[in-house]
């Protein structure tokens, strides 16, 4: 078969082709999608979310220790929390297969930074595959088991943005049988006690020798010979981008199978050209290496060692070459920040909270995830975002501090289910057994949002649609020893004003749950009734707004000012019912299920 | 057309890029073209700016072009266009839908949206305007503004040929098959009326 497919579909392809079993990781851009891929494939192979990206790597170890090929998927951030676990399983190496693709996001298109994952390999000391479109993810996807089981070791498929999230044409194959190897009690391999570390340790400085041995002859790493002039050592987009700007007219040495890297093939391909270029993404990966061999080269001297590059880019910084561009002075384009959606839940919670930040000395602990957005104004309801399940555990430091100096803040954390479900949960914790008296906020809307809408433990729902136990968020924190939990529904800022006020006035630990599903959520069966708020569009009696802007501090999409008339107005197409705006304006001018706005 | 074309959708996250990049992509793809799409998914989508980019030709290596690379700039709102303008090669040719939607900082004030932003674009370079958003109200569904969108883009570069109703029949839910082609129709029929007026 032929097809246009993303990078991430192309793994899920090649991992199933290559007979996957289990497969398990966190959502995260862009990674997401190799999760959901694979769960179109019913019973042929296990495709699970967990919790957080340490439990999904741990999953997938022992889906391979029990003989199955396996794999593991999560976001460049995702393998810093996995990487207890890699570490490990770097000395124990596998039995069946086992992958770990790490989707990096050069550009911090959706991330809290830009880290560069290939550092992880030699660091972990784990081979390393770079593909760089649709078709070599699925090669490489596919090759990478087999040599997981060759080399006994498991393999990082490190892809990014441009590869997760481009399409190409992909020519797939035919699906190996799903084998599993049989399992046998092997205790100086699984079993990480320091004597047998010890013996694995020396065992994997083999496995890296004969990995390199094996980076010489794989047809991973090809040679695209053009003449001497001009020689590129490449990897992943990289490659794309250089093939693009220097097209016939340069040499290649393009390589795929990154870590070990082959030092033959690179002193051969440098020795044969006369100028050579490494063309890379984020930090000098190849480019360090090969400095240490003692090859001139030009790379980050010259290409920038931070955000995405492309074709335009490199031909700046190698070529002093500009592309030309159309004169036109563009600075009059105001900027279009992401917002929260109109009928966002958390919209409410972000206009009451935010109202107590103004009013007194407030700390607000922020997270990841789409109420990253009440950072901004107008709503400005957030100081800061850390990682992950952090805003408790940074909210507890620095409370702890402004208490110690008598500063007389007070702080508030907010965070959402899927990442109180993260790790938010051993930081709420440590707020209970260090009598904190921190505010915790949990923003429930029922789903996993910002990635796109996939089920976590609070939803009742697993990755392949199966039933099962909906985590109850409220039990979970009293079980904790949190007593003052109170659950609210944020679209009713009376409610969320005086659980606020409540929260402000205790000294010990609480915790406010805001429940409310994601206004893009499809609800299932029971939450219809649970969750059912007549969304009936709201207007602007004509006549009767005053202009006095308060509604405009919501932040709604739906919601513009016409300095002319001055009065406020709301767009229809956009508007979907909340009823926020009519609870914060004070002339009653906002009405449910009138069309009276012209 | 050079040996590879460079398509560049600029627009609002929600505005629907994403399912014209693919219909738009499967159309190349089915006409022999080696085709690459980028697109960008996550906090961006969330109505912040968005671009998507289509590459097709021989032999495609980059799936995305940066400044001064797209021979087409399709732009789905009109400061968006602006936003997007360095993506355009001189010479190269705009397509905007005559929408204006107002970011955050205009919603709430603080900034105004700039005006007679489509004469300064036009005064640059070949600009094609669609009343997408009109169109798309007239046939009685205003998020096909997108398809009306396409089918100027595929007039525009000739490549009417291609069969596109099935695509977007294999493509779109269902129900929405038949208005869908009817915008894509509309959208065609908007630049014959613009060689027709020039």
């Amino acid at each position: 078969m032929i097809g246009l497919m993303s990078g991430n579909e192309a793994v899920a392809l090649g991992a199933v082709e290559a007979g996957l079993s289990y497969a398990s990781g966190y959502p995260g851009t862009p990674s997401t999608e190799i999760l959901e891929r694979l769960a179109e494939f019913g019973n042929d192979v296990i495709a699970e979310w967990a919790p957080n990206e340490k439990v999904a790597l741990e999953c997938a170890i022992g889906a391979s220790i029990a003989g199955g090929r396996a794999l593991a998927a999560m976001k460049m951030v995702g393998v810093n929390v996995a990487a207890d676990p890699l570490f490990s399983v770097a000395y124990s190496g596998v039995n069946g297969g086992l992958v770990l693709v790490s989707g990096d996001d050069p550009g911090l298109h959706s991330s809290q930074n830009e880290q560069d994952n290939r550092y992880y390999a030699p660091f972990a000391k784990v081979p390393m595959l770079e593909p760089s479109d649709s078709q070599e993810a699925h090669d490489m996807a596919r090759a990478a088991f087999a040599i997981s089981e060759t080399y006994d070791a498991p393999v990082l498929l490190r892809l990014t943005t441009r590869v997760c999230h481009s399409k190409s044409l992909v020519v797939t194959g035919d699906r190996e049988k799903t084998v599993r190897r049989p399992y046998a009690r092997n205790v100086a391999k699984y079993g990480l006690v320091p004597g047998n570390a010890r013996a694995l340790r020396a065992n994997l400085e083999l496995k890296m020798k004969r990995l390199a041995e094996f980076a010489e002859k794989t047809d991973l790493n090809r040679v695209e010979w053009n003449g001497r002039t001009l020689g590129v050592i490449a990897s992943g987009m990289g490659y794309q981008y250089a093939r693009e700007l220097f097209g016939e007219q340069a040499s290649y040495l393009k390589l795929g199978f990154t870590h070990p890297l082959p030092v033959g093939l690179i002193r051969a391909f440098a020795a044969r050209v006369e100028k050579l270029y490494v063309i890379e993404e984020l930090g000098p990966y190849l480019e360090d290496q090969v400095r240490l061999l003692g090859i001139a080269c030009i790379g980050k001297d010259q290409i920038p060692p931070m955000y995405e590059l492309n074709p335009s880019i490199l031909s700046k910084s190698l070529l002093s070459k500009a592309a030309p561009t159309v004169e036109c002075d563009i600075t009059a384009a105001p900027p279009r920040p992401p917002v929260l959606c109109a009928g966002c839940p958390h919209r409410g919670f972000f206009v009451e909270l935010g109202k107590i930040a103004r009013r007194q000395k407030t700390m607000i602990a922020g997270d990841i995830g789409c109420y990253a957005l009440g950072l901004a104004p107008p709503l400005e309801a957030q100081d800061l975002l850390i990682c992950m399940g952090a805003a408790p555990s940074v909210g507890h430091g620095a409370q702890r501090v402004f208490d110690k100096f008598a500063e007389g803040t007070r702080v508030v954390a907010t965070f959402g289910d899927s990442t109180f479900f993260h790790t938010g949960i051993a930081s709420l914790l440590n707020l209970v057994y260090n009598n904190s008296n921190v505010i915790v906020c949990i923003l429930d809307n029922r789903i996993t949002a910002m990635t796109g809408q996939q089920d976590n433990p609070g939803t009742g729902v697993t990755l392949q649609g199966a039933p099962t136990k909906e985590a109850n968020i409220e039990a979970v924190v009293r079980g904790l020893g949190i007593d003052h939990v109170r659950v609210v529904n944020p679209m009713d800022l009376r409610e969320v004003r005086q659980a606020l006020k409540w929260a402000f006035a205790l000294n010990t630990p609480s915790v406010i749950v805001t429940k409310w599903p994601c206004v893009l959520k499809a609800l299932h069966g029971t939450e219809k009734a649970k969750y059912a708020h007549k969304y009936r569009n709201v207007a602007v009696r004509d006549g009767t707004c005053n202009g006095c802007r308060t509604c405009l501090r919501i932040g709604c999409p739906a919601i513009s000012f016409d300095a002319d008339r001055e009065r406020a107005s709301i767009d229809q197409t956009i508007c979907v019912g909340c009823e926020v705006c009519s609870q914060v304006c004070g002339s009653d001018a906002i009405v449910t299920g009138e069309l009276a706005h012209a | 057309m050079p040996d590879v074309t460079s398509v560049v959708f600029v627009g609002v996250g929600g505005q629907g890029t994403i399912l014209v990049t693919s219909i738009f992509s499967l159309g190349l793809v089915a006409a022999g073209y080696d085709v690459k799409t980028s697109e960008i998914h996550g906090l961006s989508q969330r109505g912040g700016s968005v671009n998507a980019h289509v590459r097709f030709g021989r032999k495609v290596h980059s799936p995305i072009v940066g400044d001064g690379g797209a021979d087409v700039l399709v732009a789905f709102e009109v400061v968006e266009a602006l936003r997007g303008l360095p993506f355009l090669k001189p010479g190269g040719r705009l397509i905007v839908n005559n929408l204006e939607i107002a970011p955050s900082p205009v919603l709430t004030g603080r900034m105004k949206y700039p005006k007679g932003v489509i004469q300064l674009l036009s005064s640059k370079v070949d600009t094609t305007v669609v009343n997408a958003h009109d169109i798309a109200m007239g046939l009685g569904n205003v998020r096909v503004m997108n398809l009306v969108l396409l089918g100027t883009l595929v007039e525009a570069i000739g490549l009417g040929n291609i069969a596109w109703g099935a695509i977007i029949a294999s493509t779109v839910k269902k129900d929405l098959v038949d208005i869908n082609i009817a915008a894509f129709k509309a959208g065609r029929r908007t630049i014959a009326h613009h060689h027709q007026a020039a």
